[in-house]
């Protein structure tokens, strides 16, 4: 009856490696909210939140206590404002980021995702208009996140929306720059966003989406390590199996969560973020899992090799463990959030352009980047560009969320706390794209079938 | 609902006394107890019904931490789902 072998691996997992439930995410739809008067509509906003996530931290704490799984950050997401807000006569939207703000901690949720628009065939009045409230909107708030999505694979790289994130970016850090430019980390821009998002600050409740819905993200890098430490020097057939094993158990506990979530909560469970994402605490870093595979250092050659395995690897023995994956599920490699990603960048070891390369076969992109505060709006926007490139060409998400440390250069770092973190500033390449990204319009649509 | 308990610490007179006896002023039923000694640590499992029990799974986790600290060991008590759907399919 009782196995216990399979007990104690539990228990050790959770207390020693670390695993965890990364979060529990909330998706609300507030299509029914839009009303000609913007008070109105806010007000309808707020009501809709706290009456549908008024019990979800509260139920997040019981499941953690009951099954003795830490869960990491309870969150809501939206449906994208730009769309809730159409309707109302407003000259910026920035009092409806007020209104999710005054919500998600009325409810004591972490953060709310959704402050968001997108513009990857082009943009709709109130698309402009979200956009250019985004600076104020996310100096003003604590909880507010923002995404953009400026590319699809089938309509291809809206670079009108490009060179303007580069701005708002800019913009943005410019406004918390005595906060180090923390407005900056909670922007991200996509391209092909997924609808069914949980993770900040990218996470938005699609319109394709139920009324409300709960979806998962797992973690458990920590756990993945552990595992491979006990396979060195063993073939490569034998960490992908190793890997694979490890996903599906941290899959089997999220699956757990978050059906225990749905059932209380009564509203229907919608997919688990089957994903590798690190935290700021020793011990859980997805950049020492790459480095337990024989790397001297996250970065070093191979690294790609590396995390291309452990992502197909995280989603094969997940897919197994639940029948609704989705959200971005993969390896995430934020910078920093992640101890042997920090570590990597101030040793010297990783770049920004090998960050790229790295996210051609990872989930998400160039992820709490710091750069020097005097890199153009114009390079920022390129750097955005060539990751939206990435994105459009090989069919996946990707996405940005890069922070011009204001006042400061390389050999400085960025502070939040947190889940967060800290990011020591990356150089970038210091020639310039001007000339480039002033041109505007549209990259068509890449040619899917002569491909190579 | 069922849970598991676990004990783990360095072995001493007396832990499966105050543990059980706890359990059993709580109304908590011990249906199956694993005892061994694995990796120089005294570890026992049990697998308890909590059905009858008249105090909330929070203050029956304090009590049960209390002993713990009494005696110098660690003890947790989990929903039993939690160890058979991570490892079976």
């Amino acid at each position: 009856m009782l196995d216990t072998l399979e007990i104690m691996d539990t228990i050790r997992m959770i207390t020693v490696d670390k695993l965890d439930i990364r979060t529990i995410t909330m998706g609300i739809s507030l299509q029914d909210c839009a009303d000609p008067d913007a008070k109105a509509a806010q007000k309808k906003i707020y009501d809709k939140i706290t009456r549908l996530a008024g019990n979800l931290v509260e139920v997040g704490r019981e499941i953690e206590s009951e099954y003795g799984i830490p869960i990491i950050n309870k969150r809501i997401a939206v449906t994208p404002i730009s769309i809730v807000a159409a309707a109302s006569e407003c000259d910026n939207y920035v009092g409806f980021a007020q209104t999710l703000d005054k919500a998600a901690k009325a409810v004591g949720v972490d953060f709310v995702g959704g402050f968001s628009a997108l513009v990857h065939k082009g943009f709709s009045a109130s698309d402009l208009r979200l956009i250019d409230s985004i600076p104020e909107a996310l100096t003003l708030t604590d909880r507010v996140c923002s995404s953009i999505n400026v590319a699809t694979t089938k309509a291809g790289i809206n670079m009108d929306a490009v060179a303007r994130m580069g701005e708002v970016v800019k913009a943005a850090a410019e406004r918390t720059a005595d906060r180090d430019g923390i407005a900056c980390a909670k922007l991200v821009v996509f391209a092909n966003v997924p609808e069914d998002n949980p993770f900040m600050a990218g996470a938005m409740h699609g319109i394709g989406e139920p009324e409300c819905t709960i979806n998962v993200g797992i973690s458990g890098p920590g756990t993945v390590k552990a595992a491979l430490e006990k396979v060195r020097g063993e073939r490569f057939d034998v960490v992908a199996e190793t890997v694979k094993r490890t996903a599906f158990k941290i899959a089997r506990a999220g699956q757990l969560v978050a059906r225990e979530a749905s059932r209380r909560l009564n509203v229907p469970f919608g997919i688990i973020d089957l994903s590798l994402a690190p935290t700021p605490a020793v011990g859980d870093s997805v950049a020492e899992i790459l480095e337990e595979m024989g790397l001297q250092s996250a970065g070093a050659p191979g690294t790609t090799a590396a995390l291309a395995l452990l992502n197909d690897a995280v989603k094969k023995g997940g897919i197994m463990a639940s029948s609704h994956v989705g959200g971005l599920s993969g390896a995430f490699i934020p910078v920093s959030e992640d101890a042997g990603m920090i570590r990597a960048v101030e040793a010297g070891a990783l770049s920004l352009e090998k960050m790229e390369a790295m996210t051609c076969v990872c989930s998400v992109g160039l992820d709490m980047i710091a750069v020097p505060g005097d890199t153009s709006a114009s390079t920022i926007s390129a750097i955005i560009a060539d990751e939206m490139a990435l994105g459009v060409v090989n069919n996946k998400t990707t996405a940005v969320r890069i922070i011009p440390a204001p006042g400061k250069g390389v050999g400085d770092s960025v502070t939040y706390g947190g889940l967060l973190g800290t990011a020591p500033v990356m150089p970038v390449n210091a020639f310039s794209a001007a000339d480039f990204i002033s041109r505007g319009g549209r990259i068509p649509a890449p040619l899917h079938s002569v491909r190579n | 609902m069922k849970a598991i308990i676990t004990v783990v610490g360095e072995d001493k007179v007396g832990i499966i006394a105050s543990v059980s006896g706890e359990l059993a002023q709580r109304k908590v039923n011990i249906l199956d107890i694993t005892q061994t000694i694995l990796q120089n640590y005294f570890t026992m499992m049990m697998l308890v019904e909590l059905s009858e029990m008249e105090l909330s799974l929070e203050k029956l986790k304090t009590a049960l931490e209390e002993i713990g600290k009494r005696l110098g060991v660690s003890i947790r008590i989990q929903h039993e789902e939690i160890f058979r759907t991570m490892h079976r399919v």
